[in-house]
């Protein structure tokens, strides 16, 4: 690790579990990571949008990640977190189960996202990390948000 | 950067205050009210832009004010008379030299026929009075400007000689003083300057410079003091005030202070002369109670004896050309010192903050009160006894918070005087183009609102001012032929009214042509040809989007923006507008704002289990209906009888997709409804929790805009509860919407 740690393209992601995947996210995105507190649901909003928290006076949306990476709405139990991040301007919430570590890698380590024909994957995956036998999805969040925002947030 | 730019920034700042003052000057002139005060401080006004604008070389502006001040300084001698027309002159060149600045500031170009032609019109204004004067940018008075931009300048040449002549025929029991700051005072980093500010806000004139000690340059020690000054001041200033202007010098700067009442009867203790070390200079002026400079020895610039005596010979009649740096007419002098000083006093209590600050401030103001709800839900939650130091502590809390939250609003509060000010230049403009006499009628200029919104008031009253000259008013002949007099008036005012500001534009117009405005409505398939309509609804017609009235599509109005668009820019800010119109007498559109965009009053209720926030502008009335006032309509509508009206029944839940089916109107609390176009209903909800304020945050900051939905806010518990946008929910296209889409499951 050390040896790799000098390099410019070292950076860190920090990863989840949603059912048997896994996922990371580039940990520069990442404000702080919460517990989860009860959302006030928005009308007229997709499912994968939980609703609106207070976080410390903002008003801030909660993403279901696992709604929204379209493998099932996500049960709620008080060890649920939030990711709080930081897209476009915006700060988001994104409601998963836990996080699990914190990975140090390299670009260099990305492979291209296969292709599985499927628009979700296409969409949120920016590439796969193998690491130890494991395979972990690098997931970009410029599409987190419903569909009319997406080029405002990108 | 520019290191100049802060303080070009600071000078268009003040220019935009002169400006202001300048046209308000000429306003009140114009309509007859206007003193020697008001021309002094027009006079004023276009003399700091000029004295500011040299500084900076802005030249074209520097002339141009020039000129202008020319003019000004004639009718302030009395050289030109003050009559309707030279005032309507000079208003349309302060719109000239609003140009210049603008221009100055990069932001336009001057049009340089105009500004030409306005100048030749200045000058022929003069040419009667007086010559042209000499060239712009000369410092003679520019030491009078200390409350304008312009810093104060002791100018060593003229100004003492100029001066002298006017003061000392009228002011006959003044204070003499004069002062000789050591280099101990300077070397302490204090300014002579400072204290001949703080001696003018005090009325002090006549000030002058005793130089006579100065050395050649080439024996000129840069350290050292050489200077001296001596001024008068009214005899009416309390000695201890004057006292008090040299309490921060102390020993460092020697006062000599002497009343002439009793310098006449020779009482002048010759000991306080002696600590001058000015003494021969000023014991000779303090002989003459006339002369107000000390005879100055041979080194001195200007020979004040013979100037002296030249003015006097002018003096009793007013001689405009000999007099461009003279400050006051004579008359006005002590009352005009007066003013000033008072001026000064606001001055020194205003401070200019940058408003990210204060916006910040008012976020943060924000957060405490939602803290301190929540902080107050938890201690009842405790439930700890009422009497409980805690519970004490966290009313008084509650108090202090709330007033906190007053006065931080209130930092953003200003008046609308702003926006008005800017619309006097637009009126002339629109009326010359249409070829239309308006007077413009303000009222109310004082009436305070949150920054934001008057910033967001200046566009829908600029077009409701061009709707009411270009199709309210009729031509001059029109107005004649209809035994009205031919200039028409348009009232422009701004009131409070129960938490709302009030913004009234008027006209005394031709009305609105009620039968014409229904023929283009149904021509267009607005309304249907049949449809029957009170005379509020057809003047209400032209707020619809795509009507307009005027035959031709004119330069001032048309152009496809249309009223609807007004209609739209004060719906955003949480307003409404009304027109209401007599035939031959003109209209009056109405349109009411609320004070600040930061805070709301609502209506706690809840619907499905949710609690959300209903804005009290919109309720007209809650009231829990009786079953059988409950009637269905189709398949699934409902109305509710309201003393004889029905209006629809919105269950608020189901709108907002929360349930599928609405509860039985009557087991729940209805909202009685307005929208901003008028229309009515009843919203449904489960129950009312209570009437609160509460602080607006954006939806849109974070995620974006929800349907239904205007704001979001934080309760006493923490949590968000959403602000219903009520037009939104009664609008009937969002209700067809509703009964053709599945609804869409939340949580």
């Amino acid at each position: 690790m050390d040896a790799v740690d000098n390099s410019h393209d070292q950076f860190e992601l920090i990863s989840f579990k949603i059912e048997d995947q896994e996922f990371c996210l580039d940990i520069m995105a990442v404000r702080e990571i919460r517990g989860w507190t009860h959302a006030t649901p928005l009308p007229h909003s997709p499912p994968y949008v939980r609703g609106v928290i207070n976080l410390r006076g903002a008003v801030l949306p909660i993403i279901d990640l696992k709604a929204r990476l379209g493998l099932g709405a996500a049960e709620t139990n008080p060890r649920s977190v939030i990711i709080v991040v930081h897209v476009g301007g915006r700060l988001i919430g994104l409601l998963v189960d836990a996080v699990s570590e914190i990975l140090a890698t390299t670009k260099e380590t990305i492979q291209p996202t296969p292709n599985v024909s499927c628009e979700t994957v296409n969409k949120f995956v920016r590439g796969i990390i193998a690491l130890e036998g494991r395979m972990i999805s690098w997931i970009g969040l410029d599409y987190i948000l419903p569909e009319q925002q997406a080029a405002e947030a990108a | 950067m520019d290191p100049m730019e802060p303080f070009k920034a600071t000078f268009f700042q003040e220019c935009e205050e002169q400006m202001a003052e300048l046209e308000a000057g000429l306003l009140a002139l114009e309509s007859g009210e206007g003193d020697g005060e008001t021309i002094n401080a027009v006079f004023r006004a276009v003399h700091s832009v000029k004295g500011g604008a040299g500084a900076f070389g802005f030249d074209s502006l520097v002339k141009f004010a020039h000129v202008f001040e020319t003019a000004l300084d004639a009718m302030r001698s009395g050289a030109l008379e003050v009559e309707p027309e030279a005032v309507k002159i000079m208003l349309r060149a302060s719109d000239v030299l609003a140009d210049h600045v603008l221009e100055a500031k990069g932001q336009g170009q001057v049009d340089c026929a105009r500004a030409q032609a306005m100048a030749e019109e200045l000058a022929g204004l003069t040419s009667g009075g007086g010559e042209p004067l000499e060239e712009p940018g000369d410092g003679s008075v520019e030491g009078e400007d200390s409350f304008g931009f312009t810093p104060l300048m002791v100018d060593l040449d003229e100004a003492p000689a100029a001066r002298a002549p006017q003061a000392d025929v009228e002011e006959p029991g003044g204070w003499r003083l004069s002062f000789a700051p050591t280099e101990a005072m300077y070397a302490k980093g204090n300014d002579a300057l400072l204290l001949l500010r703080e001696l003018e806000r005090l009325g002090a004139h006549d000030i002058s410079l005793e130089s006579s000690a100065l050395p050649e340059f080439d024996f000129l020690n840069p350290e050292a003091s050489y200077c001296k000054w001596s001024a008068r001041l009214p005899g009416d200033v309390p000695e201890a005030d004057i006292r008090d202007v040299f309490d921060f010098v102390g020993d460092d700067c020697p006062l000599a202070l002497i009343h002439e009442n009793e310098l006449i009867k020779g009482a002048a203790p010759p000991s306080l002369v002696a600590d001058l070390g000015l003494a021969p200079a000023l014991a000779s002026a303090l002989d003459d109670p006339f002369a107000t400079t000390p005879a100055p020895p041979p080194a001195a610039p200007v020979d004040v004896a013979a100037l002296l005596s030249a003015a006097r010979a002018e003096a009793p009649q007013p001689a405009p050309k000999a007099r461009p740096a003279v400050k006051d007419a004579p008359a006005g002098e002590e009352l005009h010192a007066g003013k000033e000083a008072g001026k000064a006093a606001a001055v020194a209590a205003t401070i200019r903050v940058d408003l990210d600050r204060v916006d910040r401030l008012i976020d943060l103001v924000g957060e405490l009160v939602i803290n301190q709800a929540m902080l107050a839900q938890r201690v009842s939650e405790a439930n700890l006894a009422r009497s409980s130091t805690v519970a004490i502590g966290l009313d008084e809390l509650e108090q202090l918070t709330r007033e906190i939250q007053d006065s931080v609003m209130a930092i953003r509060a200003q008046p609308v005087k702003s926006v008005f000010q800017r619309m006097p230049r637009l009126v002339r403009e629109i009326a010359s183009a249409t070829r239309k006499e308006v007077r413009l009628v303000t009222e109310g200029e004082n009436t305070e609102v949150d920054k934001t919104v008057i910033e967001r008031l200046s566009d829908p009253i600029t077009h409701m001012l061009r709707n009411a000259i270009d199709h309210g008013l009729e031509s001059p002949e029109e107005r004649v032929a209809a035994g009205k007099p031919a200039e028409g008036v348009v009232r422009l005012a701004a009131l409070h009214r129960s938490g709302r500001i009030v913004i009234e534009v008027s006209d005394d117009g031709r009305g609105i042509n009620r039968p014409r405005v229904r023929d283009i409505a149904v021509s267009k398939g607005l309304i249907a040809a049949d449809a029957s309509l009170t005379d509020e609804e057809v003047d209400n017609l032209i707020f619809l989007p795509g009507f307009s009235t005027a035959q031709t599509i004119s330069d001032i109005s048309g152009r496809g923006v249309g009223m609807d668009v007004v209609k739209r820019s004060i719906q955003a800010l949480g307003g409404r507008i009304s027109i209401s119109s007599q035939p031959g007498k003109g209209s009056t559109f109405t349109m009411s704002l609320p004070l600040t965009l930061a805070v709301l009053d609502g209506m706690v209720v809840t619907a499905a289990e949710h609690t959300l926030v209903a804005p009290l502008t919109a309720i007209v009335e809650t009231l829990r209906p009786k079953p059988n006032d409950v009637r269905r309509l189709g398949p699934r509508g409902a109305v509710l009888a309201v003393r004889g009206a029905h209006v629809p029944l919105i269950d608020v839940g189901v709108a907002l997709g929360w349930r599928p089916n609405p509860v039985d109107p009557a087991a729940g609390v209805t909202l009685l409804v307005e929208s901003e176009v008028g229309g009515r209903a009843a919203l449904v909800v489960d129950a009312i929790q209570g009437q609160r304020q509460v602080v607006i945050k954006s939806l849109e900051a974070n995620y974006q805009r929800v349907e239904a939905i205007a704001a979001a806010t934080i309760l006493g518990d923490g949590r968000v509860a959403l602000i219903l946008d009520v037009d939104a929910v009664i609008d009937s296209r969002f209700l067809e919407k509703l009964e053709s889409q599945p609804l869409a499951q939340a949580s």
